[in-house]
């Protein structure tokens, strides 16, 4: 934590960290496993290394992948409605604007945001961080599938379609019986653990390791 | 560094640029971080003309938004349709105010207040001595987290118009308001990662020199 403003004056660069948020220098100092080093003016979080980040990241996002392909594959969401019954997979809602026209452009951006980016930032992180486990220097391209995972990281929104499913089923329960399907708790499970492996990341101690390993 | 208290000095102020993305830095003229790839500027007065862009098409977006409907309810052979203001004084007169309040926040209380801070923090930078920093840079944490939020109804439309294809005793179908209002979101996300809120610590006038 220590960041004296004035042994940021004269430190070599490769020891100078400055906040990404505010431009502040400090002095780059590993804090300890599981400590943080903080911005001391917009309290921005600038190194924050975590026990055995990087096996536990690729571990999550592995299930990540898996846990997308139930999810998407097996039935979501089941309605009745004095006998009529239809399911619906997250395809299905994410297809729900397939109409023609300039609807499908809405298809295209659902499914990305809750099927695909999840998806190709899970595979980029394990991409970027295998060879870093394994000792080894990164694998081509690795700088710029973590800059596209890092950019990718506001378009992710698997989150926000799970409240968005809540607000649905109080919009339809008194209307219809709802049956919740498999791949329902799939996703719920999908959300949790994608917030808990972007916690996991630190940004500055991957971006340290692939220029230190290149 | 005359602020009050806190004695801190920037990488600007000691002639060095840092980079945006990894927070390496280096000397003041260099254009790419060696590090990461990213382009490196020590303050980014241009992004100001690209988040007024993004906002001014995000803001023509959301009026559409509102005036269209987002859904199309059939049941049995009456179709209505909702506006998404319409959508959720239906919902509180039926007596799901919760709901109706959630829907109210994401869809219009968070866009338009996303605009007027967006808005604000852009002018703000230009004259920054009138609200403090630290306020400000927290407004804009909180619309950068925030603004994602609104896509909530989008998917509610989605969730809804594929699950409700009930024959003729119920069919739900989208809107054009739903993709004006998710280009909307889109264009004001967009705005408010193209700020660069290093400008918001930045004093008076007198440091708007180059790049």
């Amino acid at each position: 934590m220590d960041a004296g403003p004035h042994g940021a004056l004269d430190l070599p660069l490769d020891e100078t960290i400055a906040c990404p948020q505010c431009d502040a220098l400090y002095h780059a100092r590993m804090p300890q496993e599981g400590g943080r080093m903080v911005c001391h003016r917009c309290h921005t979080v600038l190194i924050a290394p975590k026990r055995n980040a990087y096996l536990r990241v690729i571990a999550l996002s592995l299930t990540i992948i898996i846990l997308m392909v139930g999810a998407t594959v097996f039935p979501f969401l089941g309605v009745n409605v004095m006998g009529f019954s239809n399911k619906a997979s997250v395809l299905d809602s994410a297809l729900a604007f397939l109409d023609g026209g300039w609807m499908i452009s809405l298809s295209v951006f659902v499914a990305g945001f809750i099927v695909m980016i999840p998806v190709i930032r899970a595979a980029m992180v394990i991409y970027v961080l295998t060879p870093l486990v394994a000792g080894r220097g990164p694998w081509p391209g690795a700088r710029a599938m973590f800059r596209w995972a890092e950019d990718l990281r506001p378009w992710s929104m698997a989150e926000i379609f799970i409240i968005g499913c809540a607000v649905a089923l109080t919009k339809i329960v008194s209307l219809a019986r709802i049956e919740f399907g498999p791949a329902f708790w799939m996703f719920a499970v999908l959300v949790v653990i994608i917030v808990l492996a972007d916690s996991l990341m630190d940004r500055w101690t991957i971006w340290k390791a692939l220029e230190q390993k290149s | 560094m005359e602020s009050p208290g806190t004695e801190i000095l920037t990488a600007r102020e000691r002639g060095l640029v840092a980079c945006r993305r990894c927070a390496k830095v280096w000397p003041m003229g260099r254009d790419t971080c060696d590090r990461c790839g990213s382009a490196l500027h020590s303050r980014d007065w241009r992004s100001l003309q690209r988040v007024w862009a993004w906002l001014v098409v995000g803001i023509i977006c959301y009026i559409p938004a509102n005036l269209f409907p987002m859904l199309r309810t059939t049941m049995l052979f009456n179709t209505s349709e909702s506006t998404i203001v319409g959508g959720a004084i239906d919902l509180a007169t039926h007596g799901n105010l919760g709901i109706a309040v959630v829907i109210l926040v994401a869809s219009v209380v968070i866009p338009v207040g996303k605009f007027l801070a967006i808005g604000y923090l852009a002018l703000s930078v230009r004259r920054p001595e009138r609200l403090r920093p630290k306020q400000r840079h927290k407004l804009y944490h909180v619309v950068e987290f925030i603004g994602r939020w609104s896509m909530i109804d989008v998917f509610v439309v989605a969730i809804l118009s594929a699950l409700v294809q009930l024959n003729f005793a119920a069919s739900i179908r989208p809107g054009p308001a739903a993709i004006t209002f998710a280009l909307s979101v889109i264009f004001t996300m967009l705005a408010a990662i193209s700020f660069d809120p290093r400008l918001i610590w930045d004093k008076s006038g007198s440091e708007r020199t180059t790049r």
